[in-house]
């Protein structure tokens, strides 16, 4: 085959938009939500926020040297610190580096790379790195603190912050369980939600972030705000967020409605976990969901019943990573059911009948 | 007017200001042009004049032939240098058989053919007849022979004249001052034209953001209660013949089918004029105007330009360039074709030149696909370009004709707003013209089975024929052949003749 490169076809017009910008848009809505959590979490936090970039930066530089592709330019893209970015905000703030670094290889050396580089991957490569880390390292990856912002009386100082992320000694009596966690433990233990309840945050704490968890977790209401910005900014539509949301939101009420000793309410479900972040920014990756607008619809929707299904009756207590990654799989098949009706045509592709009208 | 929604479209920059309020300027005669035999849809035209023979302008230099065809008129009086291969204004650059006429200054009119004193009482064929002689093409881009359009009315049941003065590409803006400048001319030709057709009506569809060309078009259509003027949204590709019947009327014009399927007919508002100057004048097409823009352009005009005047003295009429252009193009940047060079005529179908800066162009090297889904939203026709293309960079072609790579038109939509810069468009356009190869050869064949069939058939018959002979002269043998072959025969036989 043979397209001649020499002269191409119009359009001799292009748009603004390039793939470094758009992930750039991203990164910059990212930055609110992540530079309130660095603060929450202090030093460690900071530590491994770097260690797991540095190496996500690291392992695609690495990959793409083995490949014999352009590194610096491909790095420029961003992706990989988009990668990197979101695979820090899902580890627990205080965890040691190795996690981290774990993390990256399996993010962007297996999900990413290994099925050819940027644009090439089926599943969604952070939500690898962090599954991944989760079912290999379930202590480490579930042990939770308590925010303690930086400077405030009890945070960790810059040495003993190196001793926690380096050296493991994660101080006594600081972790604490996560709502969507202690909930499941209660019930485990035969203590209805609706009792349980009272001792998780109030829905205000939860919105605002104060509370236990990953750093994507915490602070619903500025990664809501990142959401919207890259809405206004036309980088993501409306179609998956607000149906992973919907999906959740809706089984949760149904169900709370029937049994609400068993079952927590639908806005409990929205303001805790990973809900905001992977309705916007995880579920929402490019390459991982859907191409057309109904089939991102069915897509979010997917995610969110399945993030229902798991905190429910699956045995983690939060399910954002899994049911995403389960719907990345989906998303081919999706696409090819999904296509946009051709002009002309019915949805068969055969030829609309004469004097048909609009339909 | 009630407008309906049309599916995806861009908004690109559209630079129209660069000319929109320039006055139509007519170019001096260049010293030579150059007047290709084929410059629209179809067979090339057949040359009447020889080397050295003396022409008046708008004397009939070349003959239209066969079904589809235009002839050629002479731009001017002069001389014949001669008739010869000349680089078309096509991206292949190959040469084409061009008259070359030398203008001698005095652009003396030959003898004309009569004004048609009331067109409306003139009927279609006489109309039809007239546009046919005045070498009327599609203005728009396309250079459809307009006299094939106008007897559509014949085969059909038509109810509306859809008159396109949407002119959805950037920067273009000969359609706007056309009608800014002749609106009356403009509205009598879409009335002879509706009157040729037999439709009742005549729609008149105008992009938003030319105001000046709506209120001005209203105006002049205020007199005549049958034609209307309708302002469309700005969102291109709106000037798409398909897609302006759908944003007027609604309907969808199946796959495979015409609008005027649908009793609609779309004619260019430039055909329009040509039109009523064929009609009401005896004039026929020998001049057009052409926008010159583009950032490399010094002076951005709208110039009246003789049918064959070399695009390199057209750029210097506006000034030359003001700097080296990325790339220079015939017609609009979304859908124009990149010239091979300057010294091509500009042709009927020339709705501008444009030199383009690299930055205006912003051109990149691919990336790779992240599958944002944005050529999905945008494409017009409802296609999934980044499917088409991942199969069509693999070679499987078949499975690109499946998901429809046929339907493209080509918009360059998809190709716009890649973030990665894939040329979507150029994959399409080699997918097209790769399957139109094979769907060629198929027929042909088919065409060969079928003769190959026949011919076996035909020496069947003979030899059968000379059986029977022999049979006849020993009537004791039976010669009865079974009566179901020779159906079957009849049957392929029916097939080699259709």
């Amino acid at each position: 085959m043979s397209i001649a490169t020499i002269s191409k076809s119009a359009p001799y017009a292009h748009g603004t938009s390039s793939v470094q910008k758009t992930m750039f848009t991203v990164l910059l809505a990212l930055t609110p939500a992540t530079l309130f959590n660095l603060y929450l979490f202090g030093w460690p936090a900071i530590m491994l926020f770097t260690i797991t970039v540095g190496a996500c930066l690291a392992v695609e530089a690495g990959c793409l040297s083995l490949a014999g592709k352009p590194v610096m330019a491909t790095l420029a893209d961003c992706s990989a610190l988009l990668t990197g970015w979101l695979l820090a905000m899902s580890l627990p703030p205080w965890a040691p580096w190795w996690l981290g670094v774990l993390g990256a290889i399996f993010a962007i050396a297996m999900a990413k790379h290994s099925f050819g580089g940027i644009g090439q991957n089926v599943f969604n490569p952070a939500m690898v790195g962090r599954t991944v880390l989760l079912i290999s390292f379930p202590v480490a990856m579930t042990t939770w603190i308590v925010p303690h912002p930086l400077f405030s009386v009890g945070a960790p100082g810059f040495f003993e912050a190196l001793a926690i992320t380096f050296g493991g000694h994660l101080p006594d009596a600081v972790s604490s369980a996560s709502a969507l966690g202690h909930i499941k433990t209660e019930l485990s233990r035969h203590i209805p939600v609706t009792e349980s309840i009272i001792q998780t945050p109030a829905l205000m704490d939860m919105l605002f972030g104060y509370r236990a968890g990953s750093m994507g977790e915490t602070s619903a209401i500025l990664i809501l705000a990142g959401g919207l910005f890259l809405m206004a900014k036309r980088i993501i539509s409306w179609h998956i967020p607000l149906s992973v949301m919907g999906g959740l939101f809706v089984m949760a009420s149904i169900f709370h409605y029937v049994d609400p000793t068993r079952f927590a309410s639908g806005t409990f479900h929205l303001v805790s976990g990973a809900t905001f972040l992977g309705a916007f920014f995880i579920a929402t990756d490019y390459v991982t969901s859907p191409v057309s607008e109904r089939g991102q619809l069915i897509f979010g929707l997917g995610c969110g019943v399945l993030i229902w299904l798991i905190r429910n009756f699956a045995g983690y207590p939060e399910g954002v990573a899994f049911a995403v990654l389960l719907m990345n799989g989906l998303a081919p098949i999706i696409d090819q059911y999904t296509r946009p009706r051709a002009f002309g045509r019915n949805r068969k592709g055969e030829p609309l009948p004469l004097g048909k009208e609009r339909s | 007017m009630k407008i309906f929604p049309i599916r995806g479209g861009i908004h690109p920059d559209y630079r129209k200001e660069q000319t929109s309020e320039k006055a139509i300027v007519a170019m001096p005669m260049p010293a030579a042009l150059y007047i290709p035999l084929q410059q629209h849809i179809g067979a090339p035209a057949e040359v009447l004049v020889a080397e050295g023979e003396l022409v008046k302008k708008g004397q009939m230099i070349a003959r239209n032939q066969g079904a589809v065809s235009a002839s050629q008129h002479a731009p001017t009086s002069g001389r014949i240098r001669t008739v010869t291969e000349v680089t078309a204004p096509h991206p292949s650059g190959l040469p084409q058989s061009t008259i070359i006429l030398e203008p001698d200054g005095k652009d003396e009119w030959a003898d004309l053919p009569e004004p048609i004193a009331d067109p409306f009482a003139a009927d279609a064929h006489t109309i039809n007849e007239r546009v046919a002689q005045s070498g009327i093409v599609g203005m728009g881009g396309a250079a459809f022979p307009s006299a094939i359009k106008l007897n559509l009315g014949e085969q059909k049941k038509l109810h509306t004249l859809l008159l396109n003065g949407a002119e959805c590409e950037p920067y273009l803006t000969c359609d706007d001052r056309v009608m800014r400048e002749y609106p009356d001319e403009i509205i009598d030709g879409a009335r002879i034209m509706a009157h040729a057709l037999g439709t009742p009506r005549v729609v008149i569809g105008i992009e938003e953001n030319k105001p000046q060309a709506i209120a001005i078009m209203t105006k002049a259509a205020s007199a005549f209660s049958n034609v209307e003027v309708v302002a469309v949204p700005v969102q291109y590709p709106m000037g798409s013949e398909r897609h302006l019947v759908q944003a007027i009327t609604g309907q969808e014009t199946p796959a495979r089918k015409l609008t005027a399927d649908l009793g609609i007919v779309v004619h260019n508002v430039s055909t329009a004029r040509a039109v009523h100057d064929a009609v009401r004048h005896g004039r026929p097409l020998v001049a057009r105007v052409v926008t010159v823009s583009g950032g490399a352009i010094r002076e951005p005009n709208n110039v009246l330009t003789p049918i064959g005047a070399p695009v390199a003295d057209l750029v210097k009429f506006c000034g030359g360039f003001a700097q080296r252009p990325e790339r220079v193009v015939n017609g609009g940047p979304m859908m124009g074709q990149p010239l091979p060079s300057l010294d091509v005529p500009v042709v009927k179908g020339t709705s501008g030149i444009l030199a383009l800066t690299a930055e205006e162009i912003n051109d990149r090297p691919a990336d790779a696909c992240i599958r944002c889904g944005s050529c999905v939203t945008v494409c017009p026709c409802g296609l999934s370009p980044v499917e088409m293309s991942a199969f069509i960079r693999k070679d499987k072609l078949e499975v690109a004709a499946k998901l429809g790579v046929m339907d493209c038109f080509s918009c360059g939509s998809c190709s716009y707003v890649c973030p990665s810069h894939i040329p979507l468009v150029h994959y399409f356009n080699y997918a097209k013209g790769v399957l139109n190869d094979l769907e060629r050869e198929r027929q042909k064949n088919e065409r060969i089975k079928t003769l190959a069939e026949v011919r076996v058939i035909r020496i069947e018959k003979a030899t059968e024929a000379k059986r029977a002979a022999l049979a006849a002269r020993k009537p004791a043998s039976d010669s009865a052949a079974p009566a179901n072959a020779g159906e079957a025969k009849a049957t392929t036989e029916e097939k080699a003749n259709a």
